[in-house]
């Protein structure tokens, strides 16, 4: 009997399955890191025992690694993410106050979730488009020059 | 005809992806034969996203074009017409040695790279020693470009000296620097030059495997290198015998996850390693006891995408441009609140003030430009007092300041240095690796120390200077060890910033 989808035994196997496909390669803890998030929005952390025996590393080893890691997420996010740039060359062209105004909307911090559920906030340190910022990610498409008008646009396109 | 529109994360970031569709629909609406090829970008920013329509073998660029001017570039009507991209002055005045072909080719065809003098370089070496190879890169003067300057070839020949039957050449695609995109348009724009680099290296040093660490934050760029590696294994310049010399060399693409400090070559290693990405005290070096303990070669994208142009037109002419002891092009990327916003190639030794205000054109405000931050987080801000100082590492070093990663980020007259000041602490609490206690603790301290001041309170300046004092002195690596430089530059060329409350308190 197979275990249903989500619950500890089936992410345990399916973790073993997506190992089973990594372990060949030389150093491969961050790979089934990416992969674990890939599929299911985060590393469950059904996942995290499976690895330290396979890996034949500590529990605590794989949690740190985990850890130091700021893409990595334990928890769900919300079904839209976004991200927005808050380093130096963005900053010279008004990010501080889209950050603002983005917290303000959403009603939440960043790393936080809005109120309504729909939108996860996230900082992000430079996308490599400091010649055309203020720049965004929003649901892994990146967005330049990004002014109030444009910010407000995308905060609706994803909460509609 | 042929239409370029980029397929570079700033063309698409700006609309590059919509422009396309537009042009497969328009096309198809007016029964006209039409080739698109999602290029690299020619880098000038503020024209993307740049169009280019060929026709009888002559190249027009049109820009910046949105989805509704694409009719008009079709029929030729269109009012953003530039003429020939390449007489366009701040193209024109450049020397694009590692960026010739970004923007001008096909960047997955690899007929189009030999075809512009790709894989040149590479067959050159293999009718050479390892040792000949090496002493090539040494001979041009070529340093690391990803911060620290060291010479390239000095890197590869302990590499090539140091014996052991595996050895590794990983390339630092971290790119983490605020200001920068350089590894990011050519991985982008010319993935095949930085292979062709790859295999260079690992064939002078003898290391057969290779490894990217290209940072999450750039999935166009990954997407490219993967599918670049793809084609050059299996067009036989990947592999068991790199284009049939019996020599074998592969690569792989590894993905970071977020945390700056992963462009700290040792704390990379230890990343790809699947550790925590700690920085490793030195020695030993990377040179001989790197990735897995084996001996590596770790250089950044642009030292790495050099090396062919290097040994495809000699040594010496590439060591023929620059400035004193910095040798060869520099890709400065231009940005923040700048006009002209983009990336330029060209020797060493252009003065600060002629970057920023000649091929720059000012602030993107229209605002006097109050500072610039040259070298990334980790690097000082400079007034425009010291407009005056050519681009070289030994010249920026004399005023205290470094080229880093060459991301110049300009700020107008509106910005708060003593908040640049803030985030560059802050910046540094929140990427610390945490293993050395005045970087983990003593940024932290310099949050509070310049809020404090922040408050009125100067009694604090000189314990935000010997803070800097202990972090410079106590920190393993630069993160700990640099971030005093954009601080008490702030401090030191804008001291009206940190006492503005001040003397409201006093009044
Ligand atoms: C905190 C920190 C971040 C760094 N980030 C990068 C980076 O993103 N890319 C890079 O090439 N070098 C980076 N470096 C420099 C590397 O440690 C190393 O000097 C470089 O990869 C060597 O290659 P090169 O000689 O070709 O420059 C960083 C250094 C520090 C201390
Ligand atoms: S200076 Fe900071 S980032 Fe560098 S090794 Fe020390 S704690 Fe880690
Ligand atoms: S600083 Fe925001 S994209 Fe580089």
């Amino acid at each position: 009997m197979t275990a249903a989808p989500g619950t500890d035994d089936a992410i345990a196997r399916r973790t073993d399955e997506i190992i089973s496909g990594l372990i060949g390669l030389e150093g491969p803890l961050l790979l089934i890191f990416h992969a674990l998030q890939a599929e299911y929005g985060h590393v469950p952390a059904a996942a995290l025992p499976r690895i330290a025996e396979r890996l034949n590393i500590s529990r605590a080893e794989v949690h740190g690694v985990m850890s130091f890691y700021h893409d990595f997420r334990s928890h769900p996010a919300a079904a839209h993410v976004v991200k927005l740039c808050r380093a130096e060359a963005c900053q010279s062209l008004g990010a501080d106050q889209l950050a603002e105004r983005a917290q303000e909307k959403l009603g939440t911090g960043f790393h936080g979730t809005s109120a309504d559920g729909k939108v996860t906030l996230e900082a992000v340190y430079c996308l490599g488009l400091c010649a055309c910022g203020p720049a965004a990610m929003v649901d892994g498409k990146v967005v330049g020059r990004v002014d109030e008008a444009r910010l407000d646009q995308i905060l609706k396109e994803v909460r509609a | 005809m042929k239409v370029y529109v980029p397929r570079d994360a700033a063309a698409r970031a700006l609309g590059a992806d919509e422009v396309a569709a537009a042009v497969l629909r328009e096309a198809k609406a007016r029964g006209l034969d039409v080739t698109l090829v999602r290029n690299g970008s020619r880098g000038m920013v503020w024209l993307e996203p740049l169009v280019e329509v060929e026709t009888g073998g002559k190249r027009t660029g049109f820009g910046p074009v949105t989805a509704a001017d694409v009719a008009g570039v079709l029929d030729g009507t269109s009012k953003k017409a530039l003429g020939p991209v390449e007489e366009l002055p701040f193209f024109k005045g450049q020397t694009r040695l590692t960026f010739a072909r970004v923007g001008l080719i096909d960047p997955l065809s690899l007929a189009e790279y030999q075809a512009h003098g790709g894989l040149e370089g590479l067959r050159k070496a293999l009718g050479l020693t390892g040792e000949a190879v090496v002493k090539e890169v040494t001979d041009s003067g070529l340093r690391g470009r990803g911060g620290a300057g060291f010479p390239t070839g000095i890197k590869w020949e302990t590499v090539r000296k140091a014996p052991g039957p595996q050895k590794y050449v990983v390339c630092n695609a971290d790119e983490g620097d605020s200001g920068t995109f350089a590894d990011r348009m050519l991985m982008e724009g010319d993935p095949f030059c930085l292979i062709e680099g790859m295999a260079i290296s690992g064939i002078a040093v003898e290391a057969s495997k290779g490894y990217i660490y290209i940072r999450s934050e750039y999935p166009d760029a990954i997407e490219v290198m993967s599918a670049a590696c793809d084609i050059a294994r299996k067009e036989g310049v990947l592999g068991a015998s790199v284009l049939g010399s019996g020599k074998a060399f592969d690569m792989e693409v590894r993905v970071g996850a977020g945390a700056y400090v992963c462009g700290e070559e040792t704390s990379l290693l230890n990343s790809l390693e699947g550790k925590r990405g700690i920085v490793r005290a030195k020695p030993p070096l990377p040179a001989l006891q790197g990735l897995f303990g084996k001996p590596t070669v770790v250089n950044n994208v642009i030292s790495i995408a050099s090396v062919p142009v290097v040994m495809a037109k000699g040594a010496a002419f590439y060591k023929d441009f620059g400035l004193g002891r910095s040798r060869g092009t520099i890709p400065l990327q231009i940005a923040g609140n700048v006009k002209y916003g983009g990336l330029y190639e060209t020797a060493f030794g252009l003065t600060l003030g002629e970057i920023v205000e000649k091929i720059g054109g000012g602030t993107h405000s229209g605002r006097p430009v109050k500072a610039v931050q040259v070298g990334g987080p980790l690097g000082a801000y400079l007034p425009v007092a010291q407009f005056d100082t050519p681009f070289g590492y030994e010249e920026f070093d004399a005023k205290g300041a470094l080229i880093g990663h060459a991301g110049l980020v300009v700020f107008d007259d509106s910005a708060d240095m003593r908040k640049m000041a803030r985030f560059a602490m802050e910046f540094c609490a929140i990427e610390s690796c945490g293993k050395c206690t005045p970087c983990r603790i003593g940024a932290v301290r310099g949050v509070e120390t310049i809020d404090r001041i922040g408050r009125g309170d100067v009694v604090a300046i000189p314990l935000l200077t010997d803070l800097c004092e202990t972090m410079k002195d106590g920190s393993l690596c630069a993160l700990g060890g640099f971030t005093p430089f954009p601080v008490m530059s702030a401090l030191r060329h804008f001291p009206e910033d940190f006492t503005a409350n001040a003397k409201e308190a006093a009044e």
